[in-house]
This record gives structure tokens, C-alpha cells and sequence, in this order.
């Protein structure tokens, strides 16, 4: 009798291992396209995925793998970025000490501070290609608005959480940098001085305040910017980001063309399994898809214009994670992050310049703090969140330029926009502007008429004048697009190369006065 | 026998029901508002806005001299004594003695001797700040009080 038990527990002892790897996958390996199917919606971590994935969509020129580079990239950030917080110091006394502990002393220290800082810069960079990527096929067309609207956010969540980062190390960079943006937050103020309003009309204030928790960058600032960088926006980057995915999940998948032919025999759906219906089918289907009746997630569409996910999807997004850490990692053994002196109160970095990403927006802060600080980003955020809802034209879904009109337009739209930007900030530079002109002129004038406010209006009357000739929404919102990432590229590099101490023009670096 | 399960519409005066939806809603709502008063901070933290900037001996009449601890500079004439901040209008950035005037680093805003603006983004001209004097005599000078330009303070 006794020896039964034992007996039993000896067989149980010896299964442990199976039994185990069981109940955490309660599955074996997968060796059908079905048990792979199973696989993936088994998984909590795979189960973003739909089961099958169609062909088009796993076409390195469908997406250049952008979106998952983004979710790699701040895999990547989130890790060095808790790392990295074992040994910082959120205080101005020690902040900028313990970053050179980090770089210095802390074991591999510099290297994952070098990583964090590389990736952060690529997702800057990859958040705006990939916004290009989805404008440009048209995938942000019907259904997919709102989820355009919540890239929109997640966009502006990167760049937040790039300048929060960039108070951390408490050097002249960043006190000058914040104490930059916060007075740009700050900005309305000239409208209310240049209207003669009462000060109580200063919302500017309050922003101001509420950004550093008083009134200058000190000790308070770093704590706030500390929370938001590594707290408050990973959280909402973290929770927008879920919802992205799943929207794009639940639209069906990656936005392509009507009609995409199946490369059906090329390895891909090697077992085909037929419509089932639910109430006899011996076991599940693939997805509880037959039991809706909807247009999106697909329904009655025949699986097997599909590819399992498992594993060419998989295996696609393994190589652009190895990629992108790759490059991370390439990029970090090469460059040094910069640390330049502590951070001094008293003498501004000169030039002081923001980090890269920003300095379009200082060229065009350098005309009026308030408009192009913050009338014109907020024109263009708004802008580009009502591509979608001005642009309706629901056909050729997922074609780049939607035509080879839209190529052209988009071709002529680079040179329209690289030349308004090039001459708007090159005329002021040879001839000057309203102020030297007219010294007595009035601050509302100068804040209203300024080169960028006529950059921006520039582009608009282009894309009317393209809605105007070609009476198409899509192909006026291609000029408007294009014109608005070239402005963008011009300005940026303006404010990197072209500017010099006291923000003058030089053509290079070599020309810059000696101090 | 109705099914148990089947999905009921709901039954319009759920009194009960539609208390317990709305005190929610409310509850949450006051709470956010509560909350966001917290950033928003009564006192400010920092030091004193008064700065003591020294005997008047120091600044002899005809004389100007730059403090560049509290980013000031003053002037001293016949008419008494006058400080301008040198922190730019434009964006709070400090700026620095050139030919004529002042010039801000960071995105080229000029001003004259007297803080006016003749050039750059700079919406307003350098402050001027209020003089006073302190019981010992000493000079106050304090940094959140804006005064005219060309306003001095007569030594007593
Ligand atoms: S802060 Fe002085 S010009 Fe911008």
C-alpha cells in the first residue's frame, strides 16, 4: 500500500521537469501552424499578436520594422534607464557629481549611460520616421484615426521625455536648456504685456511655475523633471503605447493595398485549415473570429490568406530587436555622452543650444518666444492630428504616395518647402527684420509678423493651392506633410550648423569668433 | 422560466444604481481637482528676493559696477541709484556687455546702455529694479520688484 504512494511520487518526481515546463506553456512545442497559433495566444507576452499575419505585412518596405525598432528602443531605455537610477542623484548638490561617478567610477557605468543617451536620441528619430512611414501609406485613413491621434501623443511623450532627461546631469547644457524652455512656457506673457493686458492674464506664470515649482530652475525643478522623466511619462508612454498595438490589432492588422495578391506555395500557410462552424467544430478555431460579424477584426475572409506569426512574425521583429540593440550598442562603445561644467547660474553656454531635436523650434523661438515657441508647434501638432478627419478619400490603402501623382507632389512639395524654409531664414539674416527697419515699431507686430509665422503660412497656401488644383484631399495632404518634415530637417539643421555664438549666422564652426 | 443569464435592460429608476454611478463620477472628478492643486506651490521655495548689495560708499556717483553673483548691474550718478537685471526678456537667459549695450547669447537679442531693445526676439527692455535701504544704511535691492527705467533711488 505505502509502496503505491511512493510509488506515485516517484513517477511524479521523475515527470517534474515536463509537468512543470506544461504548466507554465500548456503547450509543447509547436510544430504545426496550428499549435503555433496556439502558441501565440497562449503566451501573455505574445498574445499582442493576432495568430496569423498577412504576407504583405512582413515586407521590410510595408513598415522598414519602424514601429517594433520604437518598442525596442525603449525596451532598451527603460533597462539602462533603471540601471542607471541605482546610482543617480536627484539633487543639485550631488546630481552632477554622481553623473560623473557614473561615468567615471560605477562599472560599465559609462557605457549604459552612453546607451541610454544613444537610444533616446534614435527614438527621437525613429518616432518622426515612422510617423512618416504611416502618413505616406495612408495607413492613418479610416478606421485608424484615432489611433494616428494616439501616435500623435506618444510623439510628443518621446520629445517630453527626451528634454526631461536632458535637466538630470545638472551641467550648463541642461540649466540653460530648461531655464530656456521653461521661460518658452512662460511666453504667452509677451501677447499680455503686448496688449496692455492687466498681469493677472499671465497664464504664462503659472505654467512657468508649475513646470519647476518656483520661480527659477533650482532644486525643485530637478525634482519635478526627475519624476516626469522617469515616472509620469514612461507610465502614460507605457499605457498609450499598449493601446496603439492593440488598435492596430484590432484594425485588422497593418494597413495594405485592396487586392494584395497571396504568395501562397513560398512557405508560408503550409496547412490550411477551412471555415469552420463554431457550434460543430471539434476543437477551436484559430480565433474567435467566426463569431463575430464585423468588418474589422477580418472577418469572413478566407485564414488562409494569412502567414502564422509564429514564426515569421516573430522571427521579424526578433532581428530588428537585435538591430536596433545592435546599433545602440555600436553607437555607445564609439561616442561619449557629453558632461560639460557644472551648472552656472550666472554665465549661459554661448552659444546656448538645445538638444538637436529642438533647435528648429530655438531658430524659430529666435524670431518670437511665443509664436514660434508655442503658436506654431501647436498649430503644426494640431495640423497633423486632423490629417486624418480632413482627409477622407478611403481608396489605395497602404500604397507609398497613394500614386505616382502623390510621388510627384510630394517630390515637388520637397523642393517648395526647402526653399520657403531656406529663404525665410536666410532673408532676415542678409536684409534683417521689422525692428531694424523700424525701431519704434510695435511688439505686437513683431510677434505676429515674424520669418516662421510666414513660413508657416507659406506652407498652408501651398496646400491649398495643391487642394485647389488637383481637388484632392490626400494629394494637398501630401504637400502639407512634406513640406512640414522638410521645414522641419532645414531648420534643425539651421540651428546645428548655421548658428554660432550670440545665435549669429556663420557658414561653419571655423568661422565663430575666439572668445 | 426566463433565463437568469440572458443580458435585462437595465431598469430606468435604478435609484440605487445610478447614485452609486454618479458619486463615482463625482468622487472622481473632486479628487482630480483636488490633486491638481498640489503642484502648484503656495510658497516658493527660494531664497529671499531682497539681495544686500553693499555700503552706497561703494558706488561712488559717475561710477557703474556689475554683480555678477545676482546677474545686476548698477549704476550710480549725480540723480542717485539705479539696478537693471541682466537676465534678457526673452528667455531668461544672462546677457553680456558688447560695444553698444548688451547682447544675449542665446539667440542674439541687443540692448543699449539703458536696456532698450534694438535688436533680436526680445520683447521688453531689461528690467530696471527697485533700490531701497536698509536700517544699517546698507543697499537693498530687490529682485521681484520691477521699477520705471531711468527710476533712481536718492541716497539719504
Ligand atoms: S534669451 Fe536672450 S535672446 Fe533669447
Amino acid at each position: 500500500m505505502a509502496s503505491e504512494g511512493m510509488n506515485a511520487f516517484w513517477e511524479n518526481i521523475k515527470t517534474l521537469p515536463r509537468t512543470f515546463r506544461q504548466a507554465v506553456f500548456r503547450h509543447d512545442a509547436p510544430t504545426s501552424d496550428r499549435t503555433r497559433s496556439q502558441a501565440v495566444f497562449a503566451n501573455f507576452f505574445l498574445h499582442i499578436h493576432s495568430a496569423r499575419v498577412h504576407p504583405h505585412s512582413l515586407k521590410l518596405t510595408t513598415t522598414w520594422g519602424l514601429g517594433v525598432s520604437l518598442i525596442a528602443q525603449f525596451v532598451i531605455l527603460s533597462v539602462t534607464g533603471i540601471l542607471l537610477m541605482v546610482y543617480y542623484k536627484p539633487s543639485v548638490d550631488m546630481a552632477y557629481t554622481s553623473m560623473k561617478d557614473i561615468h567615471y567610477v560605477v562599472p560599465t557605468g559609462r557605457f549604459i549611460r552612453n546607451i541610454h543617451r544613444w537610444a533616446a536620441h534614435l527614438m527621437v528619430i525613429t518616432v518622426i520616421l515612422h510617423m512618416a512611414r504611416v502618413f505616406f501609406t495612408s495607413a492613418y485613413k479610416s478606421p485608424r484615426e484615432f489611433n494616428w491621434l494616439i501616435g500623435m501623443i506618444l510623439f510628443v511623450l518621446t520629445l517630453a521625455l527626451s528634454f526631461t532627461g536632458y535637466l538630470l546631469p545638472w551641467d550648463q547644457l541642461a540649466y540653460w536648456a530648461i531655464t530656456i524652455g521653461a521661460n518658452i512656457a512662460a511666453s504667452p506673457n509677451e501677447l499680455v504685456h503686448a496688449l496692455g493686458l492687466p498681469t493677472a492674464f499671465n497664464v504664462g506664470d503659472i505654467q512657468k511655475e508649475l513646470l519647476l515649482g518656483a520661480s527659477t530652475v533650482g532644486q525643485d525643478a530637478l525634482i519635478r523633471f526627475y519624476m516626469l522623466h522617469v515616472m509620469l511619462l514612461p507610465i502614460a508612454l507605457t499605457m498609450l503605447a499598449g493601446v496603439h498595438i492593440w488598435r492596430i490589432r484590432k484594425d485588422g492588422g497593418l494597413a495594405r493595398p485592396e487586392g494584395t495578391p497571396l504568395p501562397m506555395g513560398k512557405g508560408v500557410g503550409t496547412e490550411i485549415p477551412t471555415y469552420q462552424n463554431p457550434q460543430t467544430a471539434t476543437s477551436k478555431t484559430y480565433g474567435l473570429m467566426c463569431l463575430v460579424r464585423d468588418k474589422s477584426p477580418q472577418t469572413d475572409v478566407n485564414p488562409d490568406e494569412t502567414a502564422p506569426s509564429w514564426p515569421y512574425l516573430l522571427r521579424a521583429e526578433l532581428l530588428v530587436f537585435m538591430v536596433t540593440m545592435l546599433v545602440c550598442v555600436l553607437l555607445g562603445m564609439l561616442f561619449d555622452a557629453p558632461l560639460t561644467e557644472p551648472a552656472n547660474p550666472n554665465v549661459p553656454e554661448n552659444p546656448a543650444k538645445a538638444p538637436w531635436y529642438f533647435l528648429g523650434l530655438q531658430e524659430m523661438v529666435s524670431y518670437s518666444a511665443f509664436v514660434g515657441g508655442i503658436v506654431i508647434p501647436s498649430i503644426a501638432i494640431l495640423g497633423l492630428i486632423l490629417i486624418p478627419f480632413l482627409d477622407r478619400e478611403d481608396e489605395r490603402k497602404g500604397i507609398w504616395f497613394s500614386s505616382s501623382r502623390g510621388k510627384r507632389i510630394a517630390a515637388l512639395s520637397v523642393w517648395v518647402g526647402a526653399l520657403c524654409a531656406a529663404a525665410c531664414v536666410a532673408f532676415p539674416v542678409t536684409f534683417g527684420w521689422l525692428r531694424n527697419w523700424f525701431p519704434s515699431i510695435p511688439q505686437i507686430i513683431i510677434i505676429a509678423v515674424n520669418p516662421g509665422s510666414i513660413l508657416t503660412v507659406l506652407y498652408m497656401a501651398w496646400s491649398l493651392y495643391i487642394l485647389y488644383t488637383s481637388q484632392s484631399t490626400r494629394l494637398s495632404a501630401i504637400a502639407l506633410f512634406t513640406c512640414f518634415l522638410v521645414g522641419f530637417v532645414i531648420l534643425t539643421y539651421v540651428g546645428t550648423y548655421l548658428r554660432g555664438p550670440n545665435w549669429n549666422f556663420y557658414w561653419s564652426q571655423s568661422q565663430w569668433p575666439a572668445h | 422560466m426566463p433565463d437568469r443569464l440572458a443580458p435585462r435592460p437595465l431598469p430606468r429608476r435604478d435609484w440605487l444604481g445610478l447614485a452609486g454611478f454618479w458619486s463615482a463620477g463625482l468622487a472622481i472628478l473632486g479628487s482630480i481637482a483636488g490633486m491638481a492643486q498640489l503642484p502648484k506651490p503656495r510658497v516658493t521655495p527660494e531664497a529671499s528676493s531682497k539681495v544686500r548689495i553693499g555700503n552706497p560708499s561703494e558706488f561712488m556717483p559717475g561710477s557703474e559696477k556689475i554683480l555678477s553673483q545676482n546677474n545686476l548691474r548698477v549704476v550710480s550718478t549725480s540723480q542717485g541709484i539705479a539696478a537693471m537685471s541682466l537676465a534678457c526678456t526673452h528667455l531668461g537667459c544672462i546677457v553680456q556687455p558688447s560695444q553698444d549695450g548688451y547682447i544675449c547669447p542665446c539667440h542674439g537679442s541687443e540692448f543699449d546702455p539703458n536696456g532698450n531693445v534694438t535688436g533680436g526676439p526680445a520683447p521688453r527692455p531689461l528690467k530696471w529694479i527697485q533700490v531701497s535701504q536698509a536700517a544699517d544704511g546698507e543697499l537693498i535691492v530687490d529682485m521681484a520688484v520691477e521699477v520705471q527705467a531711468g527710476q533712481f533711488y536718492q541716497i539719504v
